[in-house]
């Protein structure tokens, strides 16, 4: 049985949104507290990643700045809007619906006649 | 809105902050992963490559970044478009190749359908013209009475119909011909449409201006009101208010302007135009019973139909011709005419003598059709052989990261780039080849005037064949190439070593080419030498020289005894002329159309012979030489026995073997020509007579001054040593001076001829152009494939000559290439022409469609060209140098 998961399309920028607001990261950074999160079952491919990130930004969702990392190296740093803090729970909300109303319709039992 | 155009000029002006930006960000990830997987034990550069394995391509990211820029499908469009422009740069062989092509190919047929289109399929610009029908004799009437053009009923016909059908809400005529305005020797000519009373109203025109004419404009002689059509009323009487009253005199009456058609009205022939409306009248003396001068026309009831409508009339015939029979015919005669029988056509699409082009011009038609077919398969080819050579380029590209619909789409935008500059000088060669085609169909008097409307329908046919040509061949080795791995495209270098598929392809549409070409240059062969030989044909009398002048004395007021002697007194005049060596009056000028006969009668053989009254002097002015017997004197006066003279086949005909001098003919009678006998005193030789194509009829000549029926005009053919303007400013200077009042009109008659043979000249022009252009496009086509052959198997060449290979033999390696395919189309392409010309047969004078002259010299000048075009591209080969060929990969 594989640990691992198959991504949806669409929840990767959900994980991102995720992953930002439990503190500014850059990309290498979200990419690590991503997988943390999710316990290694969720392995983004890395190219997606960037993309990704310049959609976000463009739709004001994530807010871009450039800092300076811990090894001295020049970053750019990600961290929400309050835009993108509203989209994540309308997503989390949405996803849990989902999740739910799933589970009860894989749950069904044959009908007891 | 504010915010998108905001980003639009950021992303546009700080790109290349962006690229750097993204550039530094991406690798300092891959730096950070590497630096991990050092941290857990990897050698720092074996890190550092399995960071950048994971990653995957920096460019893809980059590109798919760039991709959600707003004005990102700006950039790309601009920078796909220089490059494409670029590279089509590159290649000037090519790209004007392609163009041209693609111009010509879209340009021809366009023109071609235009006028096919306004010639035959326009419409008449009336109310519902589907409702419109014609009626007609059937079989037309033989040629009985006097015809005038579109000359099918006489006005008592069409009183009698009016007066009796049921089928038609109403009927109408109408005449056209060309008279006279003003007066005098200043009259001018003008193209007049006359009409009853009720044709506008039928017709359902509408006034541009004032009003149009009503039945009661045409109720009594003389007519008082005229309207004019929107080109006179602008050109000529410059688009003047009609409330100023506008008059002039119209073929001798005096009208008012009351009122104006509009621009899209031309009347009802189609491609004619007419300058004023008359209205019919009925002359004090009554109608001429046997001048078919109209058409009829009528609005057919909502129930009846053209077949409904036609049995009506085929019954109401008998009684209808009973009541209009002409008087002064024989019984034979007679009784023709009372056996006509009407029927009912429609007549939606109008009237036109065009319509005697129609055969040349659908072969025309066919003929561009064809050079579009050889135009594509050159693209085809072309297209095929340059995406293949890029393989390897579009590999490099795939490789560095573009994304497969990226490199697609580049290749598409180049193509359509090719398509459109050729589509849009293809559509303005559409414009100037029309204009030419309808210059070409005008003569000096007949000057066609059609609208060309740019008709979209065709040109989007043309348009998307071409252009889709263009694209499907242009990116379609593209998509191939693109699904392959970039790796092994690079490899073979964009080489088609083993490309049987693609080869046979490109083989094919040679091959195609050839035979189609084949087709044009036989076509062309034979259109031109046709033609040539009616050039060059001898009518049996003296061309050059020769000046054709219309004399008319209808204003001066000659009482009608005088006519004859008057007629006498202007050739006299016009022979004082200095430069005129000789002149001679006749009733009808040779090959200009018209036509003058008699039913004749020797001995019991009766049959129609040609009639033409002639001074003196006609056979030496027209350069006839008299073979038998005498030509007319003198002596020959209007009280003198009734003599002739009459040409060979009139001899062949009634007499066969025996000698005509001295026996007589007898004409039957008709109205204004009574049945007289004639002696006859003279045989000319076969002279040609309304038209060069025709068959030679009988001809008899009679003395100007015994002619029965003179009108008040005369015709003068003239030779002089001058030319003709000098001839005709100083023969019309003089007789204005002393007859102000005569009319007098000159032409050249060579120049008269040349115009009879205009629908042969445009064939053969248009056809040795395509034949032409359909050869040059095979040569280039030919070179092309051979080219792209040569450049494919640059590597094989290298080795052979190492090996040892003499240019000759890698020349000749490639020749017989060339060879096989062209030995196929030709002998396709024979076999099509042997079929194909048959439909030409009728439009071909003095040639056999089959004529194997033509096919060997259009085969040979086909192999000619071929071989040459084979050659040039085979000779790059022989110049490639063995270590270059050796190293390319």
């Amino acid at each position: 049985m594989s640990t691992q998961a198959d991504l949806l399309p669409g929840t990767l920028d959900l994980l991102i949104l995720k992953a930002v607001s439990l503190g500014s990261l850059h990309g290498y950074g979200i990419l690590l507290r991503i997988e943390q999160i999710s316990r290694g079952a969720l392995l983004i491919e890395q190219g997606a990643l960037y993309p990704a990130l310049f959609r976000l930004v463009r739709q004001g969702l994530l807010k871009a700045s450039w800092g300076t990392s811990d090894n001295n190296r020049r970053a750019k740093y990600y961290e929400l809007t309050s835009a993108g803090r509203k989209r994540l729970r309308e997503e989390h909300e949405g996803w849990n619906r989902l999740v739910a109303a799933m589970g009860s319709a894989l749950a069904a039992e044959p009908e007891q006649s | 809105m504010f915010s998108y155009l905001r980003q639009l000029f950021s992303s546009l002006f700080h790109r290349a902050q962006l690229d750097a930006d993204l550039d530094e960000e991406l690798r300092a990830h891959i730096a950070r992963h590497a630096d991990d997987l050092q941290r857990s034990g990897l050698p720092r550069s074996e890190a550092e490559r399995q960071a950048r394995i994971a990653f995957g391509s920096p460019g893809k990211a980059k590109e798919q970044c760039r991709e959600q820029l707003p004005a990102f499908w700006l950039e790309t469009l601009y920078a796909d478009i220089r490059f494409g422009l670029r590279m089509l740069r590159k290649n000037p062989t090519f790209t004007t190749t392609a163009i041209l092509t693609l111009a010509l190919g879209i340009g021809a047929n366009t023109a071609i359908f235009q006028l096919l289109d306004a010639i035959r399929l326009r419409t008449l610009p009336v109310q519902d013209p589907q409702q419109l029908a014609e009626i007609r004799i059937i079989g037309g009437n033989n040629g009985l009475g006097i015809n005038e053009q579109y000359g099918q009923l006489t006005r008592p016909l069409w009183q009698a119909l009016r007066e009796h059908q049921q089928s038609f809400s109403d009927v109408l005529a109408w005449g056209v011909n060309q008279r006279y305005i003003g007066q005098g020797a200043d009259m001018r000519r003008f193209k007049g449409l006359w009409v009853t009373g009720n044709f506008f109203q039928i017709l359902g025109v509408q006034p541009w201006r004032g009003r149009l004419l009503l039945p009661e404009d045409a109720s009594s002689c003389p007519i008082t009101h005229a309207v004019v059509s929107y080109g006179y009323w602008q050109n000529v009487l410059g688009g003047r208010d009609l409330s100023e009253g506008i008059k002039f005199v119209a073929d001798g009456d005096l009208v008012e302007v009351v009122g104006v058609t509009p621009p899209k009205f031309f009347g009802v022939v189609v491609g004619d135009y007419f300058d004023i409306a008359l209205p019919f009248c009925v002359p004090p003396g009554g109608l001429q019973r046997n001048l078919f001068d109209v058409s009829v026309m009528g609005r057919l009831k909502p129930h009846s139909t053209v077949s409904s409508a036609s049995a009506e009339l085929a019954a109401l015939s008998p009684g209808l011709f009973e009541a209009t029979a002409p008087p002064g015919y024989g019984p034979d005669d007679t009784k023709t005419y009372k056996n006509f029988r009407l029927a009912v056509y429609p007549a939606a699409v109008g009237v036109s003598e065009l319509r005697q082009y129609d055969r040349s011009l659908y072969l025309l038609l066919g003929i561009t059709g064809l050079v579009l077919l050889i135009a594509c398969a050159n693209l085809a080819n072309l297209m095929l052989a340059r995406a293949s050579a890029r393989q390897s380029e579009i590999a490099v590209r795939l490789a560095l990261g573009a994304t497969r619909a990226r490199v697609i789409r580049q290749l598409l935008l180049e193509s359509a780039l090719l398509a459109a500059v050729g589509a849009a000088i293809g559509v303005g060669l559409a414009q100037v080849l029309g204009r030419l085609l309808i210059r070409e169909i005008s003569t000096q008097e007949n000057h066609v005037s059609l609208v060309l409307v740019a008709d979209w329908c065709v040109l989007l046919f043309v348009s998307t064949a071409t252009v889709l040509t263009c694209i499907v061949f242009g990116t379609a080795p593209a998509l191939r190439a693109t699904s392959t791995q970039p790796l092994d495209a690079m490899k073979s270098g964009g080489r088609v070593s083993a490309g049987h598929d693609r080869l046979t392809f490109q083989q094919f549409m040679t091959v195609t080419q050839i035979a189609i070409s084949l087709v044009l240059l036989v076509g062309a062969l034979l259109f031109v030498r046709s033609f040539r030989n009616l050039m060059t044909m001898d009518p049996g009398m003296r061309e050059r020289g020769v000046t054709a002048a219309f004399l008319g004395f209808w204003q001066s007021h000659i009482p009608k005894e005088r006519w004859l002697e008057f007629r006498h007194e202007l050739l006299q005049q016009v022979q004082a002329v200095p430069g005129v060596l000789s002149a001679a009056n006749t009733t009808n000028v040779p090959l200009s159309g018209q036509s003058w006969s008699h039913s004749v009668q020797v001995g019991s053989h009766q049959d129609p012979s040609k009639f033409t009254w002639v001074s003196a002097d006609y056979f030496t002015t027209m350069g006839i030489p008299i073979r038998q017997g005498r030509a007319f004197s003198p002596e020959d006066t209007a009280s003198s026995p009734r003599v002739a003279v009459v040409n060979a086949t009139f001899v062949r005909n009634f007499f066969g073997d025996a000698n005509p001098i001295g026996q007589t003919l007898r004409t039957i009678a008709e109205p204004d020509y009574p049945s007289t006998v004639y002696q006859i005193v003279g045989v000319i030789p076969d002279t040609r007579y309304s038209a060069l194509r025709e068959p030679i009829p009988p001809m008899a000549f009679a003395p100007a001054t015994q002619c029965p029926s003179p009108g008040p005009w005369t015709a003068v053919m003239i030779h002089s040593n001058i030319p003709t303007a000098t001839v005709a400013a100083a023969a019309k200077a003089r007789l204005k001076e002393k007859y102000p009042d005569v009319l007098a009109e000159f032409f050249d008659f060579q120049a008269g001829i040349q115009d009879s043979l205009i629908e042969e000249r445009l064939m053969a022009t248009f056809s040795g152009f395509f034949g032409v252009l359909a050869a040059l496009l095979t040569m280039i086509g030919v070179y092309g494939v051979i080219s792209y052959l040569v450049a494919a198997r640059r590597n094989e060449i290298g080795i052979r000559m190492a090996l040892g290979a003499t240019r000759l033999n890698v020349v000749s390696l490639f020749l017989r290439q060339a060879l096989l395919a062209l030995a196929l189309g030709i002998l396709i392409g024979t076999l099509l022409a042997l079929v194909a010309t048959r439909g030409a047969a009728t439009l071909l004078y003095g040639l056999h469609p089959n004529d194997p002259l033509t096919f060997i010299v259009a085969i040979a000048l086909l192999i000619f060209i071929a071989l040459l075009g084979s050659l040039l591209a085979a000779r790059r080969a022989a110049t490639i140098d063995p270590m270059i060929a050796l190293r390319y990969e």
